[in-house]
């Protein structure tokens, strides 16, 4: 090894300072290709990204629209209400299968009334049209106000989720001569009811409204259930990990010592931010259910997972941004006689506050959208009653977003593939709102020193 | 800028609802298990909440294996009250349950559930016989009177009537309880029709029993090179499977194919069209009874269980002109004895063997 093989080559002779050489060209056209690498890098996450926005879009934006039937029902006291009291306790008796057949009576005098022809159909094929959930609706809607009975009433009744695909341009004619659920002379008299405006798509706030249903019906599964079962876990884990996490940051960053424990504890936190989801499942599984003994499907439970999986996160975050507050503040409180704590509460934790609201709300973010601890925990069920006002509805049976979606893919009628897609866009609505208020928090209360 | 935070102030107040919370009992019931017993159950929990005064059943999936373990974990109100099952119940989880204290359980059979070989709809007919599947998809079979390695890649080499199209087939891992079906009705029939059975316990050693359980099990053998895929996920996946790959044949349920028929095709077996006619009557061969099992322990205990179980068994219900038989489930011709042993609360009795 001799000091002149390390020097660079002598410039050939006579090159022009200009025109770049072959290296110079080979190195501009290196840094081109990765430029063009990372472009296309890019370019390629953007397509992902489309590819799925119209795939959601396209298949789930429809879920916010349903097609229903307007027909005048009367109510016939002598069949809802036996005692003619108008007691609920006792009209309770009659069951939806009372109720549906009302409905099927009420349907096909509407079409005759409107000069309807159904010849073609036997009467099992018009009633066809009704969804078996529209017999539920009309109970529970008289239940509720007994005086109903004996009137007449323009009711609202769910139509069944081959007439609806079939207004969304999901089953066609072609489709439909295939398909054992519904024949084309059904969707023929669904154009002529439509035609007589007895048919017709409206807006559907029983998407977000109603619970999930079961496989007969799929055209009144809703998000009610899971929406309010998403609620209370992030209440629970905003009320539980937003204290814990702060207090412990408060303690490691400003009053804790430097020494090999604190060090540990500091590793571990950072370890336990990467440990993934389903392990929590595992744990709560065993600590919450099996030892403490509280039920399955309950949002608390899902909660508490949730408040151990996001503190790691939150703990990060509010130590970075304590740390962001320049030693200065603190001195100068120390300084004017303030004691630790004062310095703290009054001075340090304020000015950090808009960095730790944007940790946590990022955390809760990604609660919100985590399905695999849950599915250890029961969450990953048929529930169809709202769980009850809390803190007592806090341990009732609940389903969660993401989960939602999970068993509505999973269900065999196509027509859950539309609401799976549609509550995919009502997760993905929540996730952009909360990473919108963490960026509005970011950038109208953060401080740079 | 200066407000004290109640940080401590809220995390007593949440501590304390933790604790004091779980003190209320359970009224409602609480059913896990079978993902292919689930759309009934859902269906019944569904009408049993519009239609009683009892809140509506939660209903989870995870496995008929799995249901029933959580059955057999113990009696109270942190374990489940029913176990829906696409197989029978195994000695392994009456032991189990024993070992646990959980002891009458009531077996319920509720109706049948038809296995279908299916594909897309413009797909070329096929009339199979479990002989052609079990040369299709076994490991090995019989050529001119010896066992060979199966190198069998079209339809057409299975079977000369068959129409020349590449062998792909999806059928359920080895978790479903549709599996076991699937082997034991399809494969292990196939396997003793080919004459592949004889040749297996030929070659075994031991007795006749032990050679007789070896050939059994060599016959579930299935090839590895990729012609027979495992799904180990619902029928959605094996619906999507088919959909990309268009030669492929996929094993579902019959109420599923029901739901999807503007998208399917279905075979005939031994030359019978699966129905809930033909499976009703046993004339198609591959279907199975669905089950569900009863705490007895808790009747009384959770409100409605007594009332849901009476519910799903009845005509209006479990009946062959009920909403189970709409969506699929073949209606049991003996559900009048069924009703009667739920009326009764009779224990089930030991599994013979």
């Amino acid at each position: 090894m001799t000091a002149p093989s390390l020097a660079a080559p002598a410039p050939a002779k006579g090159a022009s300072l200009i025109a770049p050489d072959a290296r110079t060209r080979r190195r501009n056209a290196s840094e081109r290709r990765f430029r063009l690498l990372g472009l296309s890098a890019v370019g390629l996450g953007l397509l992902a990204l489309v590819v799925l926005l119209t795939s959601v879009l396209g298949n789930g934006l429809s879920a916010f629209r349903q097609t229903w039937i307007t027909v005048p029902v009367t109510l016939d006291a002598a069949l809802l209400d036996k005692e003619g009291n108008r007691n609920p306790e006792e009209m309770r008796q009659v069951t939806t299968l009372g109720y549906g057949k009302l409905l099927e009576a009420a349907l096909i005098a509407a079409l005759a009334e409107k000069g309807i022809a159904t010849d073609a159909l036997s009467e099992k094929e018009v009633t066809g049209l009704l969804s078996k959930e529209a017999a539920a609706d009309l109970r529970t809607a008289v239940l509720a106000d007994p005086s109903l009975v004996g009137q007449t009433l323009t009711f609202r009744a769910l139509a069944t989720s081959r007439i609806d695909g079939y207004f969304k341009g999901r089953v066609t004619r072609e489709s439909a001569a295939r398909d054992a659920n519904v024949t084309p002379a059904q969707l023929d008299l669904a154009d002529r009811m439509a035609a007589a405006g007895l048919i017709g798509t409206q807006g559907n706030a029983g998407f977000l409204t109603r619970p999930d249903a079961s496989e007969l019906r799929p055209e009144a599964a809703g998000l009610g259930v899971a929406i309010l079962g998403s609620a209370y876990m992030m209440v629970v884990v905003l009320v539980l990990s937003l204290p814990i996490g702060v207090a412990a940051s408060i303690y490691l960053e400003e009053l804790a010592p430097r020494n090999r424990w604190t060090d540990l504890i500091e590793i571990n936190i950072a370890n336990l931010a990467a440990v993934p989801s389903i392990v929590y499942g595992i744990l709560a599984l065993a600590l919450f259910i099996n030892i403490l003994g509280l039920p399955q499907s309950a949002p608390l439970v899902g909660g508490l997972v949730l408040t151990l999986m996001t503190l790691p996160t939150i703990i990060i975050a509010t130590r970075a941004s304590l740390k962001a507050v320049p030693p200065s503040i603190r001195d100068a409180a120390l300084g004017v006689g303030a004691s630790k704590m004062q310095a703290i509460f009054h001075h340090v934790l304020p000015l950090a506050m808009p960095g730790i609201l944007t940790g946590t709300i990022l955390g809760l973010a990604r609660a919100l959208g985590e399905s695999a601890p849950l599915l250890l925990i029961g969450m990953v069920a048929f529930v169809r009653d709202f769980p009850g006002a809390p803190p007592q509805g806090l341990l009732d049976p609940a389903a969660a977003l993401p989960v939602q979606v999970y068993s509505w893919t999973q269900r065999a009628d196509p027509a859950f593939v539309e609401r799976a897609s549609g509550a995919i866009i009502v997760l993905l609505a929540f996730l952009l709102a909360m990473n919108a208020l963490a960026i509005i928090l970011r950038r109208r209360f953060e401080r740079r020193w | 800028m200066s407000s004290r935070l109640p940080f401590p102030a809220v995390t007593a107040l949440l501590a304390a609802l933790c604790l004091a919370a779980p003190a209320a009992a359970r009224d409602n019931i609480q059913i896990a298990g079978s993902s292919t017993v689930l759309p009934y159950a859902t269906i019944v929990a569904e009408l049993f909440g519009e239609n009683f005064e009892h809140p509506t059943p939660v209903v989870e999936g995870g496995g008929s294996g799995a249901g029933r373990k959580k059955l057999c974990e113990g009696l109270g109100e942190g374990t489940i009250d029913i176990a829906n099952s696409s197989s029978r119940i195994k000695q392994s989880d009456i032991d189990l349950c024993n070992a646990n204290g959980v002891t009458g359980v009531m077996e319920v059979r509720f109706g049948y559930d038809g296995i279908v070989f299916a594909a897309l709809r413009d797909q070329p007919d096929f009339a199979f016989t479990p002989a052609d599947w079990y040369r299709a998809l076994g490991a090995r079979i019989v050529q001119d009177g010896a066992l060979v390695e199966n190198r069998l890649r079209d339809w057409a080499e299975v079977n000369p009537a068959f129409p020349s199209q590449e062998i792909l087939a999806f059928i359920p891992g080895t978790k479903h309880g549709t599996r076991e079906v699937f082997d034991h009705n399809v494969l292990l029939a196939g396997c003793k029709e080919t004459g592949a059975h004889d040749l297996y316990a030929a070659t075994a050693e031991g007795d006749e029993e032990a050679k007789k359980k070896a050939a059994d099990e060599a016959c579930l053998d299935l090839r590895t090179d990729g012609l027979s895929v495992d799904i180990d996920g619902d029928y959605t996946e094996t619906l999507a499977r088919v959909q990309s790959n268009p030669v492929g044949i996929g094993v579902f349920g019959l109420s599923f194919y029901q739901s999807n028929t503007d998208r399917l095709r279905v075979y005939p077996m031994s030359g019978v069209m699966p129905s809930v006619e033909t499976i009703a009557s046993g004339d198609y061969p591959v279907s199975r009874p669905l089950y569900f099992y009863v705490k007895l322990a808790h009747m009384g205990v959770i409100p409605g269980l007594r009332e849901y179980v009476a519910f799903f068994l009845s005509d209006e219900v479990a009946g062959p002109d009920g909403p189970l038989a709409d969506y699929g489930l073949v209606s049991d011709p003996k559900l009048a004895e069924t009703q009667a042993l739920v009326a009764a609360e009779r224990p089930m009795e030991p599994l013979s063997q």
